[in-house]
């Protein structure tokens, strides 16, 4: 592994298990605590020994909150992912691997909700439900999701459908289902995943993007993308709660993409190989 | 000439499969469809090889594939021991499959890249049983052994680790493992007596090999094609070897037949085909391999692009006429029949070249 | 093919070696060849896949730049190496001195742009030929190279002709600014056994015409018996045997070329003649044995064999070369042999079941 890829997925490893045993992490601050209403700290603090990276417009550490905002990051980008694959994975090498009207009927559902517009639907969930719950953002996020990895797989699975192991696979009488799971997919797989790496990091962005326009997670709770939102009222006398939570942002994108080529090429280096 | 005409068939209880006015059509856009193959009839003795050969577009390993059902021909008939193939559903046919399997030219692409060549192998059993893991192993590990790869070895493996010549071994061991199982449901009466001993396992079953040494180096060619023939003898199996190569296909056939653009010319024994041919095709192809003997003459004027008619739009009559150097009106009007010109030679042309009732 | 009066040889290649920089090792995939062509002759190229011969023609036309790829030795084509040329100056080369036909037309034409262009592209910047003077050229190659109804077909696109026809207009771009070395890699191998025919003999007759030299590289005996001088039969990237095509076809005296001679059926065998196949499988190039490279599957190998490699030496006629300490035919090897049939080595036994073979060499079966 290039070392490169070796930083890239050590800080993947990294982010990850602090947003997930963020808890247990000794040592670090609430991030939701407003130290300066008790006197303790002050706002818009640069890094500094009580606060590493120092303190955003309401005190808050921001250290703290770029690992508890991980979660908001990794929850949506992970949900988007698992829908992404499983489902679009799915149906994808579903209809790829059996082709007539299922085909297209699937087909045409997806492309539905591929023309739907996003951001629509999102802010009508959201004012429906009346509160934008990190659940209800991750689910929409990670239904609209779904085309892109159905096409994928699809199109995997309609050329490895060609090849003629699954022909083999027929001509030995194993049944039509399980040709699917035991052939067809673990070959649409990877390839799969590969896409999932990279489509992860756009959906990090996306978040950060939607917390912009005020559609993601409702304060206290920290994302990256309400972070570097909220560091723009007092940007011109601190920029560091802007930075932190951008770098974070940078590095987990470009992490994962890096990672997820790596795997590509990996994959196809064997595939090179036959 | 024509596939109609059934002058080559030939009755009797030894014969395994017979095909008759088989039309396999494909579909080509625009609600429009191609013949592959278009009306063609041959059979296959049982324990004999049948080569069926032909250029690019002949329709040869559609025909194979016909057999095996997959896809289903879109006309014709398949009768295998009896049965009309044609006439059973999707699921009766799969009861089937232990008896006619087939070995594809890309051997890597005929292998699972992503399972060990033992989970592959072991593939049939898991569908037809035995269901014991060690008895699943140990017929593993037999057939491997006896295509030529060690099973120790290659077991855990996978297929892009292997040569090309090992992966097509690894296939036809598949097969066997599928054509000696004794475990499916609908057996024959005429079932072998000897089925605990190894000759004669594969008796009634039937290995279509589709072009199965095309894409193998010279060297390894042969050593695939005597496997071939001793897998044969020993399992008492009977095979249709389709290939482009006639020489590979006079080696290792017990009876020829040559196809053109979805049409059969001319069949024959091996020896009779080649030294006697009687189709002005057979004679083009014959006459077009080259010899590595530098004092054999070539016929250096032919350079002319004769080409091969479009499939969508074949000529009328005889289709190999507009290639043809002796045709007449007659060609164009009357599609020929397939008719004796010698023993156990059959030839569909109006002017065959052996000079015999023509 | 005329035998020309030449000074000097067009090319002459000297222990040309190339090899490839993958992850897993250094691929040695040409270890020293050495031949001459003279100007108007046929030099066929015979080995199986990984034997070298395509490395080989494209190290001589520069073909195989990259950073991966280092090729020493020398190869002087017309007096000059070509190897120490940059790609500016080999695209002197290219096209009006040297020319290259592939193998599979599918790839080796654009299938975006239009028979037309491909075939005059290279005209108008070697010969500065206007539009109508290279179309009309245009037209007189298809023509020439036999393809029906030149005009029209100029404006196809590759998709739209066979194979075969593909590969004529291949051979149209590569014989439009006249070179005169051509080099014919696998030329026919994708195409049917009758366009094959065809397709070599146009290419007979182009080179008779226009008097270039031409290299055949072909895994096919057959195709280099009727239609090549000279054959040289590669094995792991050298040199096995190489002679005059009679010669070599009359008395095969290297084990692999005749291994590979008695492993190939042929149509004048009766049915179910049982083939003597080479055992075994060539060897890694990334680590190529220390002796001869195909001592694991020669019936007649020696401990001599396996330890070090034979060279390139003329025996008897000076034109027939061989690498081998144990020729075909030679006592030595016949004392070999037999030992190895003793011993219960694989590829003696192998051979020696088979109707095809024989210890002495010669035709069987």
């Amino acid at each position: 592994m290039p070392w490169v890829t070796r930083f890239c997925a050590s800080w993947l490893i990294v982010i990850v298990a602090a947003a997930v045993f963020a808890d247990l992490i000794p040592g670090l601050a609430d991030p939701n605590y407003q130290g300066f209403l008790f006197g303790d700290g002050a706002t818009n603090e640069g890094p500094g020994l009580s606060h590493f990276l120092g303190t955003d417009n309401n005190s808050r550490d921001i250290l703290a909150r770029i690992v508890y905002g991980a979660r908001v990051s990794l929850t949506v980008a992970l949900a988007a992912v698992f829908m992404g694959v499983v489902f679009g994975g799915f149906f994808g090498s579903l209809v790829g691997f059996v082709r007539g009207k299922t085909d297209s009927t699937v087909m045409a559902v997806v492309d539905v909700i591929l023309a739907f517009p996003g951001l629509v639907l999102l802010l009508t969930v959201v004012t429906l439900l009346g509160r934008r719950d990190l659940v209800v953002i991750a689910t929409v996020i990670g239904f609209l999701s779904i085309p892109p990895y159905t096409r994928v797989a699809r199109a995997n699975a309609l050329s490895i459908s060609r090849r003629e192991f699954v022909t083999a696979a027929r001509a030995i009488g194993t049944k039509k289902r399980t040709i699917l799971f035991r052939e067809v997919i673990p070959n649409v797989l990877p390839t799969l995943l590969a896409y999932a790496m990279v489509n992860a990091a756009v959906i990090i962005l996306l978040e950060g993007a939607l917390a912009f326009l005020g559609l993601s997670v409702e304060p206290p709770t920290s994302s990256w993308g309400t972070m570097v939102n909220a560091s723009r009222v007092d940007l011109q006398i601190n920029v560091w709660p802007a930075i932190w939570p951008s770098l974070a942002l940078v590095f987990t994108v470009y992490s994962l993409n890096n990672v997820g080529d790596w795997l590509r090429r990996l994959r196809s280096v064997r595939s090179a190989a036959l | 000439m024509a596939g109609t005409g059934k002058a080559h068939l030939r009755p009797g209880d030894d014969v395994l499969v017979t095909v008759e006015d088989l039309v396999v059509e494909f579909p080509v856009g625009r609600g429009r469809t191609v013949k592959a193959v278009s009306g063609i009839s041959f059979d296959i003795r049982s324990g004999e090889t049948l080569g069926l050969v032909g250029e690019s577009g002949c329709g040869k390993s559609t025909s194979g594939r016909a057999i095996i059902q997959l896809p289903r021909p879109t006309s014709g008939s398949v009768t295998f021991r009896g049965v009309d193939l044609a006439d059973l559903s999707d699921e009766e046919i799969r009861q089937r499959r232990t008896h006619i399997q087939m070995i594809f030219q890309d051997p890597i692409s005929s292998l699972n890249p992503r399972r060990t060549v033992g989970d592959i192998v072991a593939e049939p059993l898991r569908v037809w049983g035995p269901s014991d893991a060690s008895e699943q192993e140990a017929i593993v590990d037999r057939m491997l052994d006896s295509v030529g790869v060690d099973p120790d070895t290659a077991r855990d493996k996978r297929p892009h680790e292997f040569s090309g010549g090992q992966c097509q071994r690894i296939s036809i061991a598949r097969s066997l493992v599928m054509l000696t199982n004794r475990g499916n449901l609908h057996r024959s009466r005429r079932r072998s007596r000897s089925s605990s001993r190894s000759r004669g396992r594969g008796r009634g079953r039937l290995l279509i090999c589709d072009e199965p040494v095309s894409s193998l180096d010279v060297s390894v060619q042969a050593q695939i094609l005597n496997l071939l023939e001793d897998l044969k003898a020993g399992y008492g199996l009977t095979m249709m070897f389709i290939a482009h190569d006639l020489a590979v296909v006079k080696n290792i056939s017990d009876r020829v037949a040559v196809m053109y653009l979805g049409k059969l010319c001319e069949v024959a024994d091996p020896d009779t085909l080649y030294a006697e041919a009687a189709h002005p095709y057979t004679d083009l192809l014959l006459g077009s391999v080259p010899e590595p003997d530098p004092t054999v003459e070539i016929d250096e004027g032919l350079i002319e692009d004769g080409e091969l008619p479009s499939p969508s739009n074949p000529p009328s009559g005889c289709r190999f006429r507009t290639r043809c150097e002796r045709v007449t009106d007659l060609c164009s009007s009357e599609e020929p029949q397939m008719r004796a010109v010698g023993d156990d030679h059959f030839v569909a042309c109006h002017h065959p070249l052996a000079a015999v009732a023509g | 093919m005329p035998d020309n009066v030449a000074n000097s040889p067009l090319l002459e290649v000297d222990d040309l070696r190339t090899t490839f920089t993958i992850p897993t090792g250094d691929v040695k995939a040409v270890r020293g060849v050495s031949f001459t062509l003279d100007r108007g002759r046929t030099l066929g190229i015979v080995g199986e896949s990984g034997s070298g011969k395509t490395v080989l023609a494209r190290s001589i036309m520069r073909l195989n730049l990259g950073t991966n790829v280092t090729t020493t030795g020398t190869a002087a084509f017309d007096g000059n190496d070509v190897l120490t040329r940059s790609p500016s100056e080999m695209r002197q080369l290219w096209g009006s001195e040297m020319a290259m036909v592939f193998q599979d037309p599918m790839t080796s034409l654009n299938p975006l742009v239009r028979v037309q262009r491909q075939v005059t592209e290279h005209l108008c910047r070697h010969l500065n030929l206007n539009r109508s003077e290279a179309r009309q050229a245009a037209v007189d190659l298809l023509r020439e190279v036999r393809i029906p109804d030149p005009d029209t077909r100029l404006r196809s696109f590759p998709h739209e002709l066979s194979g075969g026809m593909r590969q004529r207009v291949c051979i149209a771009v590569a014989l439009a600014c006249e070179p005169s070395l051509l080099f014919a890699d696998e030329p026919t191998t994708a195409l049917d056994v009758t366009v094959q025919h065809q397709i070599l003999n146009l290419l007979s007759r182009e080179q008779a015409d226009r008097e270039m030299a031409m290299v055949l590289v072909t895994h096919d005996l057959g195709v280099v018996a009727g239609r090549t001088d000279d054959t040289m039969v590669m094995y792991a990237g050298t040199v096995a045997e190489y002679a005059p095509t009679v010669s070599l076809f009359a008395d095969m005296r290297h084990p692999y070329s005749e291994a590979l001679m008695r492993s190939i059926p042929l149509t004048s065998f009766p049915s179910h003649t049982r083939l003597a196949a080479i055992t075994g499988r060539p060897p890694d190039l990334i680590d190529p044995p220390t002796g001869c490279a195909f001592s694991p599957r020669c019936p007649y190998v020696q401990d001599h064999c396996v330890n070090e490699a034979p060279p390139l030496v003329e025996i008897d006629d000076p034109a027939h070369r061989l690498a081998c300490w144990t020729p075909v035919g030679s006592p030595e090897a016949l004392t070999a042999f037999e030992k190895n049939l003793a011993a219960g080595l694989p590829q003696a036994v192998a051979v020696d079941v088979s109707t095809t073979w024989s210890p002495t060499g010669g035709v069987d079966g």
